[in-house]
């Protein structure tokens, strides 16, 4: 008979070295930047265009974010329907996505096909011509789909609470209206392209098992661009956060549930406490097996998920913690939450439960640094945040060393109630 | 080609292992063989309501995921109308704790009372959080009732309500473990950084000694065929018209499960799609247009769903989505177009592919329908499809007899 009762012995994933493959680094003939990560089995590759052209650039709401989607919706040789068809045609993916301080243009292709996309994706950055009906199709077809998730409890709370933590007018936490899409017009567009991407600045990520000729590639279809590398980034705009930090609101009469969000301002990862909070936030409500999600959802049964998170951003950012729960335990689960506050500012944590907690970061990391396109993510993240492979390694370095001491202090600094926005949204 | 494995160990328990070397990481993936479909229908959300209730504590371990947690490990778990999957995710050298874990919970839980107690109201929340408190979520369930008269398709797997899941008692979490998780009706599949000797060993050791179980024979109603029109009026409080379609489509395992799959792609599968096209952008009737199918193991159905451009009226938006589908129907395709598709499905499966995770449960998936080795058939059988058999199909399957519509309406 095998004993069931003990566990198998376990290698402590904390003794596990941890390796970040280093990137290789081509510049094109106008100077843009290209990070390649070459490594996978499949004859396949992603490939990102990242432009400082997000919404912290936009000289009207909304008009980053168009700019960003209409892309692809004409040239002046090409219709939408034609662009999407010859990438479709090939299997292929051409993606864009619109963030605070980057806007993207992406590509997920099988390797075979790369020669006959790239040139349409030069075309698309050079020559896109945000035709005047499309954009009417684009303004229609965002309204409606704000009036649909307007009305979603979690979607209202995620843009107010933005809004409390850095201010309407911030970048961070500005939103857009039905009369923000109305306002839009071909004109803006035409000139935050040119302006932010034509003569802009971006710098390229590839991974995936790239072909030999990758870098004479990118180089004849990008290196003659008016695209610049990357150079200073914005001057952080100022913050105007609410005054008042409770807020209730009610968005649906018939709504049984009640989004939550409780929030205060963080630093970004340039802050020395940064990769030291995150191990408390880990533990805080970063993982199944986390104090919100064990005592909210497990014990309790109040919601089907509780998280904490600091907010992937670049200049200022925030903890937040965020939960849809039953209507009639909102307020318990609001109490809850403080009080697992209280608990880590008052209470050591013990060995076993951090050791849990570290073993579980570094398998974590362990398996997302497994295929090209995780570890090019690792990476953008780290060159998009002006550091160095020194930041993985110093994240590793603290979660395996830091203390339970050093984490109730961090919890004493920061995670005291009244510091905190609370929102709920019914 | 995946290269994988298989054995079967004396108690039947069915074991695939695909080693991959180039991952530190290995992933152990348990099949269940029951799904919602095989659920009492005065009890519905069992099966998914159990799959939670398999995390809390087992007959030696109290705790799943602590010990998975302190290996450097994560989990998850899904549940659909045909199957139940759990699967886990660990570094290579500490993959005995996976199988200590997985085959514990297989040799039975804890039952514990208050487990059901919490995981009620946790499936509860979930349920509000993804079908109640959300504009349009009942049409999942309001498809479902319309065009299944019979076969337990008829309810989702989160339950027909919440009171079904509100009721169910400890004695039905028991005669449910010991009617389906059992190792005759269960599939193991290990991958990664590992030999198939060491998983020949680790299984043995683990899921050797656990009693064998019943087989489970499957023997649902039958759907009979659908012999005229159905279609059913909702007015919600949403803030848009929206219209809903469903046709019966072929088994998992029918030829013709391919071509219908390439329909859904031809009509909605991108920027370039029929549907977006003319009636998103030419005609500019809705705002958004889906066409998908269930990918169920028995005769599933495939949708149109979409919402209508505000002003527009609905039989306007329904007639021009006829049109489309007519158009299919009398002149086919172009060979450039199922080229497309047939390009898009094996870059599709490649990018799938990427991650051991997947891989593995594709394995486990495919050999609950019969074979694992359908993972290196499927693209064969994209590529053999012709435009002629899609365009025979795109007769049976839009058959105005064989169509479900709901309309729905916003209340104003």
């Amino acid at each position: 008979m095998i004993d069931r009762t003990s566990a198998p012995l376990i290698k402590d994933a904390i003794e596990f070295d941890l390796k970040l493959k280093p990137y290789q680094k081509m510049v094109l003939n106008n100077g843009v930047e290209v990070y390649a990560i070459n490594a996978g089995e499949q004859e396949l590759l992603q490939l990102e265009i990242v432009f400082y052209a997000g919404n912290s650039y936009e000289a009207n709401k909304g008009v980053a974010l168009a700019t960003n989607f209409m892309l692809k919706n004409g040239t002046s040789t090409k219709t939408a329907f034609q662009i999407n068809e010859h990438f479709e045609y090939y299997g292929a993916y051409c993606n864009r996505s619109c963030y605070n301080e980057t806007a993207v243009l992406s590509l997920h292709t099988l390797n075979k096909h790369l020669n006959v996309l790239l040139p349409v994706m030069r075309e698309i950055i050079t020559d896109a011509n945000f035709p005047e009906s499309e954009l009417d199709i684009f303004k229609q077809n965002s309204q409606q789909k704000l009036q649909v998730n307007l009305k979603k409890c979690d979607f209202v709370a995620n843009r107010l609470i933005d809004a409390y933590l850095f201010g309407e007018d911030h970048p961070y936490g500005k939103y857009l209206s039905a009369e923000n899409y109305q306002a839009l017009s071909t004109d803006q567009l035409k000139a935050h392209f040119q302006q932010y991407y034509v003569n802009g600045r971006a710098v390229i990520f590839v991974a995936g098992k790239l072909p030999a000729d990758l870098f004479e590639q990118l180089n004849q279809q990008f290196g003659d661009l008016t695209i610049t590398k990357n150079g200073q980034s914005l001057t952080a705009q100022q913050l105007t956060p609410a005054v008042q930090k409770k807020q209730h609101i009610s968005n649906d009469p018939n709504g049984v549930q009640a989004a939550i969000r409780i929030a205060r301002p963080f630093p970004n990862r340039h802050h020395p406490d940064f990769m030291n909070v995150m191990v408390l936030n880990t533990l805080f409500g970063g993982f199944f097996g986390s104090r919100l999600m064990s005592n909210i959802r497990e014990d309790k049964g109040y919601t089907y998920g509780i998280h904490s998170y600091v907010q992937n951003h670049i200049q200022e950012s925030a903890w937040m913690i965020s939960t849809e729960a039953g209507k009639e335990v909102s307020e318990a689960t609001v109490t809850e939450v403080y009080k697992e506050m209280d608990l880590l500012r008052n209470t050591l944590i013990e060995e076993e439960e951090l050791l849990l907690v570290r073993n579980y970061m570094i398998g974590s990391i362990l398996g997302d640094l497994d295929g090209p396109f995780q570890i090019i993510g690792r990476w953008k993240n780290i060159i998009l945040n002006d550091l160095d492979e020194k930041y993985f390694y110093d994240s590793i370095k603290v979660i395996k060393t830091i203390s339970a001491e050093e984490l109730k202090a961090l919890a004493e600094k920061y995670l005291k109630p009244a510091d905190f926005y609370e929102l709920v949204v019914i | 080609m995946i290269q994988f494995e298989k054995f079967t160990l004396e108690n039947g328990l069915r074991v695939v292992v695909h080693p991959d070397e180039s991952t530190p990481m290995a992933v152990v993936n348990v099949i269940y063989d029951v799904g919602a479909r095989d659920e009492n229908p005065a009890k519905t959300g069992f099966a998914h309501l159990f799959e939670h209730l398999m995390f809390g504590g087992s007959i030696n371990i109290p705790e799943y995921d602590e010990p998975l947690q302190m290996a450097g490990g994560e989990n998850n778990a899904f549940t659909t109308n045909d199957l139940t999957n759990y699967y886990c995710q660990l570094p290579a050298e500490n993959i005995e704790t996976a199988f200590w874990l997985e085959s514990d919970r297989m040799l039975s839980l804890a039952f514990d009372n208050k487990s059901l107690e919490v995981q009620r109201k946790v499936v509860c929340e979930e349920f509000k959080e993804h079908y109640i408190n959300k504009p349009y979520g009942d049409v999942g369930h309001k498809m479902r009732e319309l065009a299944y008269t019979t076969h337990p398709y008829q309810w989702m797997t989160i339950g027909k309500e919440l009171k079904h899941v509100e009721d169910a008692t400890l004695q039905d979490v028991k005669d449910f473990f010991y009617k389906h998780y059992t190792p005759i009706n269960a599939i193991l599949v290990v991958a990664g950084n590992i030999t198939v000797e060491e998983v020949k060993v680790l299984a043995n050791k683990w899921f050797g000694p656990i009693p064998s179980g019943t087989k489970y024979n499957r023997q649902l109603p039958i759907e009979p065929p659908q012999t005229a029109p159905r279609s059913k009026e909702v007015k919600a409080n949403v803030p848009l018209d929206a219209l809903f379609k469903s046709w019966h489509i072929y088994s998992r395992l029918d030829k013709r499960y391919y071509v219908t799959d390439l329909i859904t792609e031809i009509l909605s599968g991108g920027g370039s799609s029929r549907l977006y096209q003319s009636l998103v952008k030419e005609k500019q009737l809705f705002s958004n247009i889906d066409c998908s199918h269930y990918g169920s193991s028995d005769a599933g159905l495939l949708v149109i769903e979409g919402k209508l451009v505000k002003g527009v009226a609905m039989k306007d938006a329904e007639e021009a989505l006829n049109i489309e589908l007519n158009k299919l129907q009398n002149e086919g395709i172009s060979e450039l177009e199922l080229q497309k598709v047939k390009n898009k499905t094996e870059s599709m499966m490649a990018f799938e592919d990427m991650s051991v995770m997947n891989r593995a449960s594709s394995l486990a998936i495919y050999e609950l329908l019969g074979d694992a080795d359908l993972i290196n058939k499927e693209l064969e059988r994209y590529h053999a499809v012709t435009r002629d058999e899609l365009m025979k199909e795109s007769r049976v399957i839009f058959n105005e007899n064989n169509c479900n519509t709901l309309y729905y309406y916003a209340a104003s």
